[in-house]
Formats: structure tokens, C-alpha cells, sequence
């Protein structure tokens, strides 16, 4: 352990994913969307629940794409930013009484000031250190939200109960006319896929644009980066602040589908629980994100079935297995489907 | 006054958990450069394999050095079978496999020897520990361990072949190559070594906090948390910071009003950071410079 200083040449830590290979092509996002539309028209409403659940934490995996793919910052703490946007979401609509889909947009602005504001101090922390300190975050936030002194709004441990909206009366007086209902779940489940959607074109335009050029920079090399002019303060934090903003946007959204928020609902579980989807849907790939979401919906539900004492080691054992076959995730799949399509085209 | 000494040397015995913790978190970031977030529950296991040698009667000492051993074997065989394969795999891979390996480890101890709470028996008795009520024996003897094993870990990596190729392979893996080191060994070996030592951490743990299959989980996070502060490089900053941490969380319990158990945590963690953001290589670490 010599106490000479060290001269390191590193590879960065999060691999360079060039822009174009962030998102899919737009024949196969048209086949992916129709899917999307149509499945919840066949399938019972637990299923459109759970489908539900799954584009919510698809949006909170691509925030945490776009931190960790994007400026190559890694958060541990996204579960905090999920919380703040939940409890922005439940308190507006149970206290004020404003209408869900308006208390989206505030919820997003909420986690971006907080995203951007956390974001300072992580600015001379990276890798680990960055790690813990947004760790701290996600272990801190249940227990402020726990605190007396905000109780009267948070509801303290018992948390608070939020109501289901209904479709709007337009959309069912035209169900009715072809002799059908929509439930709750199934107007919140393409309420939700419509905010997604939006959510995700306005995300592959931000990584295209000027800005998401920066965020790459400051991903492959920082030094480099500021050498060409990119304030590099500012990206981090404003990286910080988009991916909290859609996490929080998320978290809204989440707590209006599980119809309550208690602080004991987002822990450091659920951080952990995004990485692992971001991982698995391949890290800078925002079309995995909905992969990786799936994964982790519906990876411990199958590995429970199996075997209800050993669903730990059987989720673990699953897990090993996609990242042995496949270490960059759903992405490494699409990349070779791709290039099998292109050798038949050109047999 | 002696309120404030009280709790220092409180925060020390508590402190001494962390540091053996913070000990095996550095060995394994020397080895392999990041975090394992399976070393507690593998420390965990090795516990609970140790308490099972005893059930079956090897005497208290009989049974800790099996434990190391078994345990300096187990960490090279994970490093082999499991990481190796995924040694050219992105670091955020290696990270999700550490995820999935703490969900193995902690669900098969959980199977094997269930949920339940069980005495851990402790070597050096649990007296007041020179007529002070703060500190046990237990608690001495713990800081005792974990400093002897400080001073092995120093002349080990000062004085011996290996240490020096360990150290080689950690700082510049091309040239360490080139001057003949099998460096993929060198990680198993330092896979074994934070096993063996995540070993010796549980088993003077486990009388303080019981053993269960979920003991290492507060633990391991004040380990980090300890091993950062101190600096990821300096086994001796890792001790200084595990001291630190439990000597932080103590003050904080008792002069801020209306700090509870749970709020102790965020609280250290954030005394932590602070740190870190004046000193971002921590407190006895070596700064890293990066070549463009």
C-alpha cells in the first residue's frame, strides 16, 4: 500500500452505447405498440393490472437509462425520487382535490428541482461514492416520510389511500354503444401507456438533441468533454433532474394505480429492483426498459411458484442465468436478432 | 463530560462491528475493484456453518478455524464458477450478479437453519471489560481480532511474494502480467481472503447481534459506509472508518433530539458524504489520478 498517487487508465465504467443503438427501429416500435394496445383487450383485469404496473416500472427503469446509459451516473437512490413523485401524486389529489392527471406534471416538476438539487452535491462524487450517497438517499426517504412533523400530509406510517379514477364519461358512453364497459384498470392502463409513450419519444429526442450529445460526452469522457466546451456541472444535475422528473412522473402515476402510498413501499428494494431491470434490459438501451420491467414483475412471481422457501435462491439462480447468456442484457438479444434478419435479407 | 466519553467509547465497541465488516469490504475492492454486496450474507453463511460445527460438538476454536478455512475455499470456488465467466462482462453485470448470489446465499441459509433467533457463543466471555460497563470482554476481544488481523493483512501485503503480486495485479493488471503474476488467480485469492476474513467478521458479530439469516444486512451497510469513509484503498483507513462510524452514530443518538433508531442511519450516512464531498478519496485513502 504505497502512499504514491496512482496513475490509472481507466475504461469508462458505463460502455459507450452509441445514440442510434439507444432505440429501435420504427417498423418494430409500430409492432411493439400494437401489442401493447391490444393485449389488455383479451386478458382479465388482474392481468391489465399487473401490465399496468409493468409501463410504470418500464418509466422508471428508462429514468434510471437515461442517468446511468445517458451520463454514466449511477443511482441507487431511485427510489426516493419514486416516493416524492408517489406522495406528490396522492397528497395533491387527497388534500387539494385535483384531478389525477394533473397532479402528473407537478409531481414530475417536484422530483426534477429535487433530482437537480441532489444532483449538486453528487456532482464531485462518481462511481461508488456516488453509489452511497444516493443509497443514503433511498434509506432516508421512508423514515422522513415517517417524521410527526409531516404526518398530517403523509398520513405518517399508515400512509394514505388514493381512489381509482374512473374513464372519463365520454369514452364510456362510446363503449357502451358497441355493448361494452371499460373497467377502471383498463382506462388506467392506457392512460398510462399514453403517458408513456409521450415519456419515451420525448426521451429518444432529448438523447438525439444537443443536450443528450453532452450527457454522452460526460459518459465516455469527462475531461474530454469539458476540454470541448461542455459545462459539465450543469448536464450532471440537469441529467439528475430529467431522470428524476420521470421517476417521479412514475411514482405518480404507481400510486394512483395501487390506489395507496406508505413509506414502507418504496425502500432501498425498489432502487435495487430498477437497477436489476435496467441491467437486464441492457444499460443505455431504452427500449429494454420494458424488458427489464417485465423482469422484474414477473421473474419472482415464477420463481414463488416453483418453490415458496427456496423463491430467494430461485429468483438469484434465474438471474445468474440471463446475465451469463446474455451479460448486456435484452439489448445483446436485439442486436443479434438484428443482424440474423440481415443475412436472410440479403440471402 | 463523561456522557460524552461514555458514548465515544460505546460508539468504539459498536464500531469495532463495523470495522471487521469495513476489513473484508476493502479486501475484496483491493481484489476485484468494486463492491460485493453478497459479502455479508457469505460472511452470514460461514457464521451459520461455524455454529453448525459446534452443534455437532468441535470445540468453540476447532470450529473457527475450520470455518476460515472452509470459507477461504468457498469465496475461490464463487470466484471460479461465477465471476470468472463474467470477468469481461460490464461492471454493472458483476454488480446484479453480486444482487443475485446475496438472494441465493441469504434464501439456503434461510432453508437450512430457518428464521429463527439462536445464541451465538462468544470466546471471551461477556464480563465488563476492565470494570466498565460499556464495553464487554466480548467487545475488547472483538477490537483485539480485528486489529491483529490489520497487522496480518500489513505484513502480509508488505513482506510476502504473494501480497506483493496481489497488489500488482490489483494496481495494473498488463504489467503484472507481463512480469509473469497469474492475476485471474490473484482475484480468486482475494475473493478467498475477504471470504476468510467476512468469516472471522461474522462469527464476532454473531454473539453481539444474534444469528439469524438476515444479521448481516445493517451491518454490511455500515461496512460500506465505513470502508468509504475510511478510504477503499487503506485496510487501515477501513478499521479507523468502521471506529468513526460507530462513534458518529452514538453522538448523533444522543445529542440531536429526536433522533430515533430509525433516523440514525440516514443521519451517519449523510455526516459521511459530507465528508467525502471535502475529501472524495476518503479519509486515508491515496487520490487516484485519472490519464485522459
Amino acid at each position: 500500500m504505497s502512499t504514491a498517487e496512482d496513475i490509472v487508465t481507466e475504461a469508462p465504467a458505463v460502455e459507450a452505447v452509441p445514440k442510434r443503438a439507444m432505440t429501435l427501429g420504427f417498423g418494430t416500435s409500430l409492432v411493439v405498440l400494437a401489442v401493447l394496445i391490444l393485449v389488455p383487450l383479451f386478458v382479465k383485469n388482474f392481468i391489465i393490472f399487473q401490465l399496468t404496473m409493468l409501463l410504470i416500472y418500464a418509466l422508471a427503469v428508462l429514468a434510471l437509462n437515461i442517468l446511468t446509459g445517458g451520463s454514466g451516473q449511477f443511482s441507487l437512490g431511485q427510489s426516493a425520487f419514486y416516493a416524492v413523485g408517489a406522495y406528490t401524486s396522492a397528497i395533491l389529489m387527497e388534500h387539494v382535490g385535483m384531478n389525477y392527471a394533473l397532479t402528473l406534471p407537478i409531481a414530475g416538476i417536484v422530483c426534477f428541482g429535487f433530482g437537480f438539487l441532489f444532483g449538486q452535491p453528487a456532482l464531485r462524487l462518481s462511481g461508488v461514492y456516488l453509489a452511497l450517497a444516493t443509497f443514503a438517499l433511498a434509506t432516508a426517504m421512508p423514515q422522513l416520510l415517517k417524521l410527526g412533523y409531516f404526518e398530517h400530509w403523509t398520513g405518517g406510517v399508515q400512509g394514505l389511500v388514493v381512489t381509482k379514477p374512473d374513464a372519463p364519461e365520454l369514452l364510456q358512453a362510446m363503449a357502451s354503444w358497441f355493448h361494452k364497459s371499460i373497467s377502471q384498470d383498463m382506462w388506467l392502463y392506457y392512460f398510462t401507456l399514453a403517458v408513456g409513450i409521450a415519456i419515451y419519444i420525448a426521451s429518444v429526442n432529448l438523447l438525439r438533441s444537443r443536450s443528450g450529445r453532452a450527457f454522452m460526452a460526460i459518459r465516455d469522457n469527462e475531461i474530454a468533454a469539458s476540454a470541448m466546451g461542455v459545462d459539465v456541472a450543469l448536464y450532471k444535475t440537469l441529467a439528475f433532474g430529467v431522470s428524476a422528473g420521470i421517476t417521479g412522473v412514475a411514482g405518480g402515476l404507481g400510486a394512483i394505480a395501487v390506489q395507496f402510498v406508505a413509506p414502507d413501499g418504496y425502500t432501498i428494494t425498489l432502487a435495487i429492483q430498477l437497477f436489476l431491470g435496467m441491467v437486464v434490459g441492457g444499460v443505455g438501451w431504452l427500449p429494454g426498459s420494458i424488458v427489464g420491467s417485465a423482469f422484474i414483475i414477473f421473474v419472482p412471481n415464477i420463481a414463488e411458484s416453483f418453490s415458496k422457501g427456496l423463491s430467494g435462491a430461485v429468483f438469484g439462480v434465474l438471474l445468474f442465468l440471463v446475465i451469463f447468456l446474455v451479460p448486456h442484457g435484452a439489448r445483446q438479444v436485439a442486436i443479434v436478432a438484428q443482424q440474423l434478419i440481415g443475412k436472410l435479407k440479403k440471402n | 463530560m463523561e456522557l460524552f466519553a461514555n458514548q465515544v467509547l460505546a460508539g468504539i465497541a459498536t464500531g469495532a462491528i463495523y470495522a471487521c465488516m469495513a476489513l473484508a469490504v476493502v479486501m475484496i475492492y483491493q481484489a476485484i475493484d468494486h463492491l460485493n454486496f453478497a459479502q455479508g450474507e457469505m460472511a452470514m453463511f460461514s457464521t451459520f456453518v461455524s455454529w453448525q460445527l459446534m452443534q455437532w460438538g468441535i470445540p468453540y476454536w476447532g470450529a473457527f478455524v475450520l470455518t476460515v478455512a472452509f470459507s477461504f475455499a468457498a469465496g475461490i470456488a464463487i470466484e471460479r464458477l461465477l465471476f470468472k465467466p463474467l470477468a469481461k462482462a460490464p461492471i454493472l453485470t458483476n454488480v446484479a450478479g453480486f444482487i443475485a448470489l446475496y438472494a441465493i446465499i441469504n434464501s439456503v441459509a434461510g432453508l437450512i437453519w430457518d428464521f429463527t433467533i439462536k445464541q451465538y457463543p462468544t470466546p471471551f466471555g461477556s464480563s465488563p471489560f476492565l470494570g466498565s460497563q460499556l464495553i464487554s470482554t466480548h467487545q475488547a476481544g472483538m477490537i483485539g481480532i480485528t486489529l491483529l488481523m490489520l497487522v496480518m493483512l500489513f505484513f502480509f501485503f508488505r513482506f510476502t511474494r504473494v501480497g506483493l503480486a496481489m497488489r500488482a495485479a490489483a494496481s495494473l493488471p498488463e504489467s503484472a502480467r507481463l512480469v509473469g503474476i497469474n492475476t485471474s488467480w490473484m482475484i480468486a485469492l482475494g475473493w478467498g481472503m475477504a471470504a476468510a476474513i467476512g468469516s472471522v467478521a461474522g462469527m464476532m458479530i454473531a454473539p453481539v447481534v444474534f444469528l439469524e439469516p438476515n444479521m448481516m444486512l445493517g451491518v454490511l451497510i455500515y461496512g460500506f459506509a465505513a470502508a468509504v469513509l475510511g478510504g477503499l484503498t487503506s485496510p487501515f483507513g477501513a478499521v479507523m472508518g468502521g471506529f468513526l462510524v460507530g462513534i458518529f452514530e452514538n453522538l448523533v443518538g444522543t445529542y440531536i433530539p429526536g433522533v430515533g433508531n430509525e433516523l440514525k442511519l440516514p443521519i451517519a450516512l449523510a455526516l459521511i458524504i459530507t465528508v467525502l464531498v471535502v475529501k472524495p478519496a476518503g479519509l486515508f485513502g491515496r487520490p487516484i489520478v485519472k490519464r485522459v
